[in-house]
C-alpha cells in the first residue's frame, strides 16, 4: 500500500493541468522573458498571462504583483523592504508568524539601525490579541505583520481589522496569505494591506513561484538587485515554466475552492470526532479555521515517536511545522497559545487536500487508536 | 524565410532545457512532490535524497565538496548573497571597501552600488580594450580596507575569460575575500575549486541547459567563508539561505550540471569548429570588428560590430534568427552596451554590434544561414546609409564637423 500523504500544508502535490501548462516552457518555448526576439516575447507573453490569472485570484490588479522565487522571499521582501526606506522605528509580528516573516524582524532590530521587533500575543484560542496590538501601537511603528490563516492550527486572523488599527497609527500592514489561499476566499483589497504574500507550491503549483501583491504607492527597497525585472523590484531571469505554473494554480484553486473546503471539511469532521474518542487535545478547535487541517496532541506522549510510528504504518502527517522539522523543540504557535511545553512536544498535524478520502481517516483513525495503545503499555512497562 | 521558426543564437541569455534534464525533473513535479524539509515521512526524504545527489553533481563539475554548494533561486541571488552577505560579514574587521570590474553583469554592479548607499566605497577597474582586466591595475586599486572583490569568469556579452587565478592569489595575499560570478561560465571552462584561490563562486542552471529558478553560490569551507544570510526563515541551507527548496528545479540542474562535465570537452571543440565558421564568414563583410579578445574567450559567443549599420534596424531585419544586441537583462533599454563602452568602443559601434552565442543545438546549417542573412542584410542597410556613402568616399567620419540645428 502506498502512504497516505496528510500533510498538504507543507507541499501539496502539482495539478495535472498545471503541468500541461508548464510543460511547453521546459521545452520549446524556452526563451528568456527579458529578449525582444520572438522566443522572449513568447515567455514574455506567457509571465503576463500568469501575473493577470494570479492578481485575478486575490482581487488585485496584475500591475500590483511582483513575482519571487518562493512565499520565503516574498515575505523578507515586504518586511525588509518596506522597513528599509522608513526612518526606523518598531516592527510587530505576531507571536505566531512563521519564521520567514519574524526573522527578518529581529534581522533587523539586530542590525544597529534603530529597529525594533516586538511580538503581538495571540489568546488561547489563537487569535491576535487586539488589545496587545492596540497597547503596542502608541509606539511609532514601521509595519505590522500579521498571518491570514496560521501553517499549524490553520487560525484565521482578522486582517481587515489588524489593518484597520495599524492604518490609523500610520503603520504599514503586511499578511502573509500561503496558508490561506486557495482554502478561503483571499481578496486583497478587503483585506485593506499594504502587502500580502502567496506562495504556489500550497495551491497545486510548482516549487519555485511565489509572488508579493503590492500596493506600489509604497517606496520598498528590492531585495535582490540586478537586471532590473519586476520593473526593478525583483531581478533575475523569470522562471518562467513556475510562474505559468503558478498562474494555472491559481486560476484552478479559486474555481475549486467550495469544492476544496467542503471536501476537506467534512474529512476534518471525521477525524475530529474521532480523535475526540481518543481524549486528543484539539488546538483551536471552536475558533475560525481553515478547513483542511486539524493540529492535536495526546498528554503523555511523545509526538515524535507518535509521527515516526504512524510512518512506519503508511501515513505520512506532521509534527509542527515542516520548515522547523528539523529541530526538536516544541511549536512556537502552541507556546504562544499558552500551550503547557510537554503537551506541545506531543503536537500532530494533520492537512488534507483534494486527494485524501474518507476510507483513509477512517484507517487513520484505526491505526492511531492501536499505536496509541502499543505506546501506552510501552510506557507502562518501562514506567 | 519568415514563416520558418527562428534559428536561436542567444545561449547566452538562455538555454533550452535538455530533454534529458526535463525527464529527470519530471517525476518530481509528479510522484515525488515532498517537501525536503519535511523529516517525518518517505515523501520529504525521498526529495531530500534527491536534492542531495544533485549537490553531489553540482560540486562535481566544479571541483568542491558538497558541503560548500548552497542552493539559491538563480545567479543574480547567490551574487547578491555572496556580495551584501560577505561584505557585511567582514566589513567590522576588514573595512568597507570593494573592487570589482566596469564590465561586470548588473547582478553584481547593483548589489554594490546598494552597497555603496550604505557606506561602502567601491573602485570600479576599467578592463582593457581587450575585455581582459590588467592586473596591476587591480593591485594598484586594492587599499588596506579592501574588504572584497569580485570579478566574473566569462563576460556575458562578449565571452572573454578573466584570470581568476592569478587574480586569487592577488587577493589572498591582501586577505581580500574573492567572489566570481561563473553564470556564464559552466559547461564552458574547466572550473576547479580545489586549486581555484576563490572564496565565493556564482552558478546558474539555466545557461547550462537546465532551468531557469535556480541557482547555487560556492560558499569555502577551508579556509572558512562566512556570509550574512538575506533571506531569513525555515534556516534552510544551514541558515545561509532559508526557503523551501525546489526539489524539481534542483534535480535539473544536477542533471544538467552531470551532463556539462561528462560532455564538455566534446561539445566545446563542435561549438569551437561553428564558431570560428561563423567568424570567417561574417569577416567576409567590410568593417566588421570583433569586440573583445579571441583567444581568452569560450568558443560559444561571438560579439561583433557592423560598421555603418543602425544597431536596431539591423535586429529587426535579422528577425530570422533571435540574437541579442547588449545582454538580455538590458535589452529593453535603447542605451548601447555598457561593457562595449568600457572597452572604450564608440557609441555608433556599440550600438550596431550583435552578440551571437551558439550552444548544443546549433547546427553548421544554422551558422550558413546566419552568414548569408548577415552579407545580405547589411550590405541593403548600408546601401541605405549615407555615412556608408562617406566611408567609401574616403571621407573620415570622426573628423566631420556636423552643422548644429
Amino acid at each position: 500500500m502506498s502512504p497516505v500523504y496528510f500533510d498538504h500544508n507543507s507541499t501539496t502535490a502539482l495539478k495535472k493541468e498545471v503541468l500541461e501548462a508548464m510543460l511547453p516552457f521546459m521545452a520549446s518555448q524556452h526563451g528568456n522573458a527579458t529578449s525582444r526576439h520572438s522566443f522572449g516575447r513568447t515567455a514574455r507573453a506567457a509571465v503576463e498571462h500568469a501575473r493577470e490569472q494570479v492578481a485575478a485570484a486575490v482581487g488585485a490588479y496584475a500591475t500590483q504583483i511582483v513575482f519571487t522565487a518562493s512565499g520565503t522571499e516574498a515575505n523578507n521582501f515586504a518586511v525588509h523592504g518596506i522597513c528599509s526606506n522608513l526612518l526606523p522605528a518598531q516592527i510587530l509580528t505576531s507571536a505566531i508568524e512563521h519564521p520567514c516573516v519574524s526573522r527578518p524582524a529581529s534581522a533587523l532590530a539586530s542590525s544597529n539601525r534603530g529597529y525594533k521587533a516586538h511580538s503581538i500575543k495571540v489568546d488561547t484560542d489563537c487569535n491576535i490579541n487586539m488589545a496587545h496590538l492596540q497597547k503596542l501601537l502608541q509606539a511609532p511603528t514601521n509595519l505590522v505583520s500579521v498571518m491570514l490563516a496560521n501553517n499549524e492550527t490553520g487560525a484565521i486572523q482578522d486582517i481587515a481589522k489588524v489593518a484597520e488599527m495599524a492604518r490609523e497609527h500610520k503603520a504599514y500592514v503586511h499578511t502573509d496569505a500561503v496558508q490561506a489561499l486557495g482554502k478561503i476566499p483571499v481578496d486583497f483589497f478587503a483585506l485593506n494591506v499594504h502587502a500580502m504574500t502567496i506562495s504556489s507550491h500550497k495551491i497545486g503549483g510548482p516549487l519555485g513561484a511565489g509572488a508579493l501583491v503590492l500596493d506600489k504607492r509604497i517606496d520598498i527597497q528590492p531585495l535582490l538587485h540586478g537586471g532590473g525585472q519586476e520593473k526593478g523590484l525583483r531581478s533575475g531571469t523569470e522562471n518562467v515554466a513556475a510562474i505559468v505554473g503558478f498562474g494555472a494554480a491559481c486560476e484552478l484553486a479559486v474555481s475549486h475552492l467550495t469544492a476544496f473546503d467542503m471536501h476537506t471539511e467534512n474529512l476534518r469532521k471525521h477525524l475530529e470526532t474521532g480523535l475526540g474518542k481518543l481524549n486528543a487535545v484539539i488546538f483551536g478547535q471552536n475558533d475560525l479555521r481553515i478547513p483542511n487541517t486539524s493540529f492535536f496532541a495526546f498528554p503523555n506522549l511523545d509526538g515524535e515517536t507518535l509521527v515516526t510510528a504512524l510512518d512506519k504504518v503508511g501515513f505520512a502527517v506532521a509534527s509542527g511545522s515542516a520548515c522547523s522539522s528539523d529541530s526538536d523543540k516544541p511549536s512556537h504557535v502552541l507556546l504562544a497559545m499558552g500551550v503547557e511545553e510537554d503537551l506541545a512536544r506531543g503536537a500532530i498535524r494533520v492537512s488534507f487536500g483534494m486527494s485524501n478520502t474518507l476510507e483513509q481517516v477512517h484507517h487513520f483513525l484505526t491505526a492511531l487508536e492501536k499505536e496509541l495503545n502499543r505506546l501506552r503499555n510501552l510506557t507502562a512497562i518501562a514506567a | 524565410m519568415s514563416d520558418r521558426e527562428p534559428i536561436y543564437l542567444d545561449y547566452s541569455a538562455t538555454t533550452p532545457v535538455d530533454p534529458r534534464v526535463a525527464a529527470k525533473m519530471i517525476p518530481f513535479l509528479t510522484e515525488h512532490y515532498g517537501n525536503p524539509a519535511s523529516r517525518s515521512h518517505p515523501f520529504g526524504w525521498t526529495a531530500e535524497k534527491a536534492v542531495e545527489n544533485a549537490r553531489e553533481e553540482v560540486a562535481k563539475l566544479v571541483g568542491a565538496d558538497p558541503r560548500e554548494i548552497v542552493w539559491t533561486s538563480g545567479a543574480t541571488e547567490s551574487n547578491n548573497l555572496a556580495i551584501k552577505g560577505a561584505a557585511n560579514f567582514y566589513a567590522n574587521t576588514k573595512g568597507k571597501h570593494i573592487i570589482t570590474i566596469a564590465t561586470e553583469h548588473k547582478a553584481v554592479i547593483d548589489p554594490i552600488r546598494d552597497l555603496e548607499r550604505q557606506g561602502f566605497e567601491a573602485t570600479f577597474i576599467e578592463p582593457e580594450p581587450d575585455g581582459l582586466v590588467d592586473l596591476a591595475k587591480f593591485k594598484a586599486a586594492i587599499r588596506p580596507d579592501t574588504v572584497l572583490a569580485s570579478v566574473m569568469l566569462v563576460n556575458n556579452e562578449i565571452g572573454v575569460i578573466q584570470d581568476i587565478e592569478a587574480i586569487g592569489k592577488i587577493c589572498r595575499e591582501n586577505n581580500i575575500i574573492f567572489h566570481v560570478d561563473a553564470a556564464q561560465a559552466t559547461g564552458k571552462v574547466k572550473i576547479d575549486l580545489e586549486t581555484l584561490p576563490v572564496d565565493l563562486m556564482s552558478f546558474s542552471a539555466h545557461k547550462t541547459y537546465g532551468p531557469k529558478g535556480i541557482g547555487a553560490l560556492f560558499v569555502r569551507r577551508k579556509p572558512r567563508i562566512r556570509i550574512e544570510a538575506q533571506m531569513h526563515g525555515g534556516g534552510h541551507e544551514r541558515g545561509m539561505r532559508s526557503g523551501t527548496l525546489a526539489t524539481h528545479q534542483i534535480v535539473g540542474m544536477g542533471e544538467a550540471f552531470r551532463i556539462a562535465r561528462e560532455e564538455m570537452a566534446t561539445e566545446n571543440e563542435r561549438i569551437r569548429m561553428l564558431r570560428d565558421r561563423l567568424l570567417i564568414g561574417l569577416q567576409d563583410i567590410e568593417e566588421t570588428y570583433v569586440n573583445g579578445d579571441l583567444e581568452h574567450r569560450v568558443p560559444h559567443n561571438l560579439n561583433i560590430s557592423f560598421n555603418y549599420v543602425e544597431g536596431e534596424s539591423l535586429i529587426m531585419a535579422i528577425k530570422d534568427i533571435a540574437v541579442s544586441s547588449g545582454s538580455a537583462c538590458t535589452s529593453a533599454s535603447l542605451e548601447p552596451s555598457y561593457v562595449l563602452r568600457a572597452l572604450g568602443r564608440s557609441d555608433e559601434l556599440a550600438h550596431s554590434s550583435i552578440r551571437f552565442s551558439i550552444g548544443r543545438f546549433t547546427t553548421e546549417a544554422d551558422v550558413d544561414y546566419t552568414i548569408e542573412l548577415l552579407k545580405n542584410k547589411v550590405s541593403k542597410l548600408r546601401e541605405l546609409s549615407p555615412l556608408w556613402d562617406m566611408f567609401k568616399d574616403g571621407i573620415d567620419i570622426s573628423k566631420v564637423q556636423w552643422a548644429a540645428h
